[in-house]
């Protein structure tokens, strides 16, 4: 069911710009691996990289032994690599079982029907279902999209992953913008995914970022810095200085 | 085919791009910095067609009725602006389609209905009515003339767009609209004087055409739809792109209307050939357009995007 | 009997009914006239929903849905001319051509978006108009008449009869499909691709081949109304591939309702019904009805439908009714047990 992440030697220049600077992760099958580092670092334009929005300048990515790089987008998609936006990017007008049921039906390849309803769709809509519950909007399931509050957009964000028949999550700071309670359901949602998806997790909430991953790589000015556990990281002293004043750890 | 034929039509083809260079030049402004389509400017360069028919004819100066186009035109695109299109800004595309097509049916059918459906005639100017001699071959003066100030007038807002400050918000504008006007700058002046020049050129336009093509209701939509296979080609938002491509739209439409039809009468039979000739021409700028289209879906020189 | 006026299909089916009747009343009022004018509104119905598929569902502003017509038309001229009546052949090229055409020109067209999409549509259609305007042997700039009517075995189309009771269960089918295909897998992805094609990207469907179908789908139905107009008029001319007819159709659809079901067999309706009111008042009629265009796209888009929704509800208004049919069906897909799940 996951699927491993590998890169090699990634780079992405803006003229002369270095933005990531050869980047090598060795994400594996079941791990959740979190990616922090200060502001501007580069990390969504990795995600990006990783998601197929945006081409390297050099590298390799090879997902699940695969080399992915040629692929477009939605390629990636279907072959599981599956990512939520830091910014939420949902479907407004439609509620969130729509919301979910089109990204399981899309994982099942059933999108070119023209006639009976997506939502008799049975596959589609337990996956879409099971999801909706396990981003704890079950409650929401008939409100659009557009209705719903912040917190509950960000969960939405995350349901799409899900629902599209993953192997590896790609979360772009799903946390952005949530309170504490928000943050510690999500981070409950995140521990129950372990092992049952491959997750690279970008956030700057370092709480839930210690409480969940099996390894971290910090990434400043484009390079990974050090990659290494949580008590690794805890310990290092050149991470330490970087986050000094930023969060305590 | 004689070379001096040839170079007539070169020459035609060249005053033909200089016409859609003017109706170009402001509308690839208006749709690069305030992201607006407007289908009324055809009916701009109507109205400044019908202004400068009517002023020369009361009053036998054309260089008045030039003016009185630029004016008139200028005039009527600021209203425009500050009563409907500065509302729609901020809304879809299909809203700008919407109301622009509402506007010019409104345009047209106000022109018929005080000048009637009937074509108007406007003489060559009598100062302009003979030929100059231009590389051993006898050239109009009139179109020779209208290539003379379009050239001017590409020259004059090349000036205009480097080398001054207005003109270096518009180059600002071009590439990064929000942030222009989060700088401070009256970003609702700057869009009026933009829409307004844009109308200006359009009705000059109109006025140096009307002794070639027929001043009448609904003329302005057939030369629109050219103007915006022009901007694809040259690119949305970029001035000098709208002046290469007008020129090679202008050039090939015309060199391809009368060498078309004289190639396939070589290599096909002659009635095939008569039928398939002005039908293979008239759809050669836009066969064009298509072929730029599937290479470079940007145009070919386009603005490059803060 | 509240209950029954609560029923959700209740404006379409007054709708068609009210179409089915024309004949009847038309021909009980001596009136035939009204048959042929109102076999032009279910044509144009066709044509503004073809254009709704891409439109409204899709988010694609076509400025060039003329161009589908106009070929509709001339595959029935065409083959007329060279002594083909035969309707299955006129209906074989008809929704051939236009569908081949669509996907020549979606293709081209979708490798842009916004402004220019809409600047290249209007310029192909355009290219359309020059073809046939410049092809003198086919009537040119003064038009073909229909040599002869399509034929499908007994039934000629020719008929003005025959062509209504053709168009009105045509219009009735596509209507039906359109309602179908707005909660489809493939319409749901469309309206999807529309409201966020990069989140459609995200999840595994490529946004460009879903507006492509979609696309040619809409260009082979306009054709369709096409092909019944030719008939409806035993005449076709370049004019009804000019601009000012792909902006008409978008009104219709604008003003019925975009993106909804209904709206634009309601907007053709409202449109040639006031078209034909303003016309016997004045023969500049289009000095009133251009400043209504501009003043509709100033004051919003909801269109006719959307009005009908906003209606003070009345225990028993038709309102209520007309609501399910012309807005998400959201309220439709709950099922009982899916609400009550646990959550975090």
């Amino acid at each position: 069911m996951s699927a491993s992440l590998k890169t090699e030697g990634l780079v992405k220049r803006y003229g002369v710009l270095l933005v990531t600077d050869h980047v090598s992760l060795d994400i594996r099958a079941g791990e959740l691996h979190a990616v922090i580092g200060p502001n501007g670092a580069g990390k969504t334009t990795l995600i990006n990289q990783l998601s197929g929005e945006l081409a390297a300048d050099e590298g390799r990515i090879v997902f699940g032994g695969q080399d992915v790089g040629a692929l477009a987008t939605h390629q990636r998609a279907r072959a599981g690599l599956l990512r939520s936006y830091q910014i939420t990017s949902i479907f407004e007008e439609f509620t969130v079982t729509e919301n979910a049921v089109l990204a399981a039906m899309a994982a099942k390849r059933h999108a070119w029907r023209f006639w009976k309803p997506m939502l008799s769709d049975a596959a589609a809509r337990s996956a879409a279902d099971e999801a909706v519950a396990a981003a704890g909007l079950a409650n929401q399931a008939d409100t659009p999209a557009g209705e719903l509050a912040y917190g509950q957009r960000r969960q939405l964000e995350l349901a799409l992953a899900l629902a599209a028949q993953p192997r590896f999550l790609l979360l772009d700071e799903p946390m952005a913008g949530m309170s504490v309670q928000e943050s510690a359901a999500v981070t409950k949602l995140l521990r129950s995914l372990k092992g049952r998806y491959t997750i690279l997790l970008v956030e700057h909430d370092m709480d839930a970022v210690f409480a969940l991953a099996d390894r971290i790589s910090v990434l400043v000015y484009g390079r990974v810095m050090f990659t290494g556990t949580p008590d690794e990281i805890r310990e290092h002293p050149e991470v330490r200085a970087v986050y000094l004043g930023e969060e305590t750890v | 085919m004689s070379t001096s034929l040839l170079l007539v039509q070169l020459l035609n083809g060249l005053q033909y791009g200089v016409l859609l260079f003017l109706l170009a030049a402001g509308l690839t402004l208006v749709f690069g910095i305030m992201s607006f389509v407007n289908l009324a400017h055809g009916s701009l360069y109507m109205i400044g067609a019908y202004a400068a028919a009517l002023t020369y004819a009361a009053t036998g100066s054309f260089v008045l009725a030039m003016l009185a186009a630029m004016a008139a035109a200028m005039a009527v695109g600021l209203l425009l602006e500050v009563t409907i299109v500065s509302r729609l800004y901020r809304r879809d595309h299909l809203d700008h389609v919407l109301a622009t097509f509402g506007l010019v049916m409104f345009f047209n059918e106000l022109v018929r209905l005080v000048w009637g459906p009937q074509a108007l005639f406007v003489d060559v100017p009598e100062m302009l009515a003979g030929t100059v001699s231009l590389f051993g071959i006898n050239y109009p003066s009139y179109r020779f003339a209208i290539i003379a100030v379009g050239l001017l007038v590409a020259v004059g807002s090349y000036w205009l767009i480097h080398k001054t400050r207005v003109g270096m918000l518009i180059r600002a504008g071009a590439q990064n609209p929000q942030l222009v006007g989060a700088l401070g700058v009256n970003i609702g002046l700057l869009n009026a004087m933009l829409f307004g020049v844009g109308a200006m050129l359009a009705g000059l336009a109109g006025a140096m055409a009307g002794p070639l093509l027929s001043v009448q209701s609904g003329m302005g939509e057939p030369v629109l739809i050219t103007t915006l296979v022009v901007i694809v080609i040259g690119g949305i938002g970029s001035v000098s792109g709208a002046l290469y491509a007008a020129l090679i739209v202008g050039v090939v439409d015309t060199l391809g209307r009368v060498l078309l039809p004289m190639a396939l009468r070589e290599v096909a039979e002659r009635s095939v050939a008569d039928a398939a000739g002005p039908a293979l021409a008239s759809m050669l700028v836009y066969l064009l357009m298509a072929v730029v289209l599937a290479l470079r879906p940007q145009g070919l020189f386009p603005v490059r995007r803060g | 009997m509240s209950s029954l006026l609560h029923r959700p299909a209740l404006l379409p089916v007054v709708l068609f009914a009210g179409f089915a009747a024309v004949p009847l009343v038309a021909t009980a009022l001596e009136q035939p006239f009204w048959i042929a004018f109102f076999a032009r509104i279910l044509i144009y119905a066709m044509a503004a929903s073809a254009l709704n598929l891409a439109l409204g569902y899709g988010g694609l502003v076509s400025f060039g849905h003329a161009l589908f017509m106009g070929l509709g038309s001339y595959a029935v001229a065409l083959p007329a001319l060279h002594g083909i009546a035969n309707g299955w052949v006129h209906l074989a090229l008809c929704v051939g051509g236009s569908a081949l055409v669509a996907l020549a020109v979606g293709a081209i067209s979708l490798r842009t978006s916004g402004m220019a999409f809409i600047m290249i549509t209007l310029a192909f259609a355009q290219m359309g108009y020059f073809l046939f305007v410049s092809l003198k042997q086919y009537g040119g700039d003064d038009g073909l008449p229909v040599a002869s009517t399509s034929q499908f075995g007994g039934f000629d189309l020719g008929s003005t009869l025959t062509l209504y009771v053709t168009a009105l269960v045509a219009l009735a089918l596509v209507t039906w499909w359109m309602a179908k295909l707005r909660a489809s897998p493939f319409g749901m992805a469309l309206r999807g691709a529309r409201q966020n094609a990069r989140r459609i990207n995200a999840i595994g469907l490529q946004a460009r081949r879903l507006q492509l179908v979609a696309f040619v789908i809409s260009g082979a139905i306009c054709g369709l109304s096409g092909l019944l107009l030719a008939n409806l008029n035993a005449f076709v001319s370049p004019s009804s591939l000019t601009w000012t007819v792909s902006g008409e159709l978008i009104v219709m659809v604008v003003l019925g309702g975009i993106g909804t079901v209904l709206g634009p067999v309601i907007g053709a309706l409202v449109f040639l019904g006031l078209e034909e009111w303003l016309k016997a008042l004045t023969q500049h009629w289009m000095i009133i009805f251009g400043p209504l265009i501009v003043l509709m796209a100033l004051v919003g888009r909801r269109g006719i439908v959307g009005l009908l929704d906003r209606w003070p509800r009345a225990p028993a208004g038709p309102a209520s009714a007309a609501a399910p049919v012309a807005t998400p069906p959201a309220a439709s897909a709950a099922t009982p047990g899916t609400a009550t799940k646990g959550g975090l």
